[in-house]
């Protein structure tokens, strides 16, 4: 595994990103909790998963589902970088009647599994979808990205509940812990206490990892030890990552790329200098 | 398949709505292997013991959660698989709504919807075990079909046309065991398409569910007595509406009456009079329903005689309206 690779389309990503939160413009983007997933978007699609070899028609391509809808630009960024959307769409982010809205609209052409951003769904989802593969005798895999906030939803925790009793070692779901939703730090608002325990106790294999080391999402995202355990990789994560004027600060959840913001992204980036 | 004999049709009606269904479920599912039954907790409730013990890897339980239900029911049916949920009425209809209306409506997952025990089949147990609300909301979802069958015959119509839609339908049963039969023997079905029950006369009663069996005595006692045809139409489908009947009956008509057992806001009293609200000529609809408010729990017997839907009440209503629609 060439880990500079990944974390080399993780920056271009992180760039594309921040292009399309400028076409954007007054509508605003949420840069925040997009930019937390970058890292883990870009092992997916470069490290881990088998969609860029097998293209979105394959029945047995891995299944990436952004239950966090709302970092949609972690998910565009990533498909545009492996090649399954063209680039091209960067420009219409946004746009009346484009494909690419703040919330991902399925689209499978295009690489998008699912319509998401009501929060709370995309777990459930992805059973669904593990539980029909494994039915099929699929040899595939699905990842499903949630939020720490969107934990709160109580339908997350009746998947959680569930996905141990289905067995379904096919299914893992990835926490971006990133310690802020929308009204403030999770703390603050609603404690997820010790999540990965909690996990644990619901009888999920748990991994707590960084979620911006390449190498150890990598290492993390390969464990499939129990073939009828499904895992749950809980990232430790900055929201706004890699982006200095808003890591940690979370007036970036949804927020102007103006300009200056967007010059002072790629500097921070290591482009155009 | 499932045979539309007068014998069968005397079995389910004894059996009543949800052992029909489970049973009509279970000869599609043994026919074909990607029909998967998800259901909340309710594997004896929806009649599908027998499936759950002959076609386990066709039948998922997810235990008493809805959202959760209707979220793998959609990743299924995105996989292929023609799936039917069940759980009681106003958790299938209510509980889930904000994951109908993102899976089924708006990405346009097919998925059939059950709700057991749909209007007030079960007053006695209190409101929260009613649902006169259902109709109102999963009409206002588009991609969804809204569909209550009017006696067990008609619920195997319904499972049977349901599981060829092309889209998600939701299913209202009306249960109890021993419900009157409005059909003895094979008929004409589909979806969207209302069935004329009692075709002559000029007063139309347009019915669903239970109010059919109601409104088809109500129908015969006035002609006995009265001497004069009402017209029944057992209108099915909510949605999609059968506008082509509507249409036909303006002129044909003088007055329309209809009855469901549910509330008067969004229903189908509601579908009809919108669709005659920009038409320049059309009958009067007087409907009858439930009128914005949670009746106090009683037998469904009481209520439906309370609030006018049984044969008695909706009688009444006949010879009020007659007087006026000569």
């Amino acid at each position: 595994m060439n880990y500079a690779e990944i974390e080399n389309h993780a920056r271009n990503m992180r760039k594309l990103m921040l292009d399309m939160g400028k076409h954007a413009g007054g509508h605003a983007a949420h840069l925040g909790g997009a930019m937390s997933i970058a890292d883990v978007m870009a092992v997916l699609y470069f490290g881990v998963t088998n969609i860029r070899e097998k293209g979105m028609e394959s029945p047995e391509r891995d299944r990436v589902i952004l239950s966090k809808g709302h970092a949609s630009l972690g998910l565009y960024s990533a498909l545009m970088e492996a090649g399954i959307m063209d680039e091209a769409l960067k420009d219409t982010f946004e746009d009346d009647d484009s494909s690419l809205l703040g919330h991902p609209v399925q689209n499978r052409e295009i690489g998008i599994e699912f319509t998401n951003g009501s929060l709370g769904m995309g777990l459930s989802l992805g059973i669904g979808v593990a539980i029909g593969c494994k039915k099929k005798g699929l040899p595939n895999h699905v990842y499903v990205i949630l939020g720490d906030g969107e934990c709160n939803e109580g339908s997350v925790w009746e998947a959680f509940m569930s996905a141990p009793n289905f067995k379904l070692g096919n299914l893992t779901a990835i926490i971006d812990c990133n310690k802020f939703q929308l009204s403030g730090a999770n703390d603050e608002v609603m404690s997820l206490g010790n999540l990965s325990g909690k996990l644990k106790a619901f009888g999920w294999e748990t991994v707590q990892v960084d979620g911006h080391d390449v190498e150890a999402l990598c290492a993390a995202l390969a464990k499939k030890e129990d073939k009828h355990v499904p895992l749950a990789v809980v990232m430790d994560t900055v929201k706004g990552k890699g982006m200095s004027f808003a890591e940690n600060d979370n007036g970036w959840h949804h927020a102007v790329v103006t300009q200056k913001f967007y010059e002072q992204g790629l500097k921070d980036l290591g482009f155009g200098e | 398949m499932m045979e539309y004999t007068k014998k069968n049709a005397k079995r389910w009606s004894i059996i009543g709505q949800r052992p029909t269904f489970g049973t009509a479920l279970f000869e599609l599912a043994k026919e074909n292997k990607n029909i998967m039954a998800v259901v909340a907790d309710v594997v004896n409730s929806a009649g599908l013991a027998n499936m759950n013990k002959e076609l386990p890897e066709q039948v998922i339980n997810v235990g008493i959660a809805e959202q959760n239900m209707m979220g793998i029911a959609a990743g299924l049916s995105s996989e292929g698989y023609t799936v039917f949920t069940a759980t009681f009425a106003p958790f299938q209809a209510m509980r889930c709504l904000e994951q109908i209306r993102v899976n089924q409506g708006y990405m346009g997952h097919k998925v059939v919807m059950v709700g057991l025990a749909g209007g007030v089949a079960y007053g006695e147990l209190g409101f929260t075990h009613c649902t006169i609300e259902d109709v109102a909301l999963l009409r206002a979802i588009p991609n969804v079909a809204v569909v209550t069958p009017a006696d067990s015959m008609e619920v195997v119509k319904i499972v049977e046309a349901a599981a060829e839609y092309p889209g998600s339908v939701y299913i209202r049963l009306m249960d109890k065991t021993g419900i009157p039969m409005v059909y003895e023997e094979d008929y004409e079905f589909a979806i969207g398409k209302a069935v004329p029950v009692i075709p002559e006369g000029d007063i139309a009663i347009i019915a669903n569910g239970p109010q059919v069996y109601h409104a088809m005595k109500a129908a015969k006692r006035y002609k006995e007595e009265h001497g004069r045809d009402i017209a029944v139409y057992d209108f099915h489908t909510v949605k999609p509406l059968d506008e082509e009947l509507l249409s036909r009956l303006v002129g044909q008509v003088k007055a329309i009456i209809t009855v469901e057992e549910h509330s008067v806001i969004g229903g189908l009293g509601s579908a009809v009079a919108e669709f005659y609200a920009d038409k320049p000529q059309h009958p009067p609809v007087y409907r009858m329903g439930f009128w914005d408010e949670y009746p106090h729990g009683a037998s469904h017997e009481t209520l439906l005689n309370k609030y006018g839907l049984d044969e008695a009440g909706i009688f009444n209503e006949i010879v009020n309206i007659a007087e006026s629609v000569h």
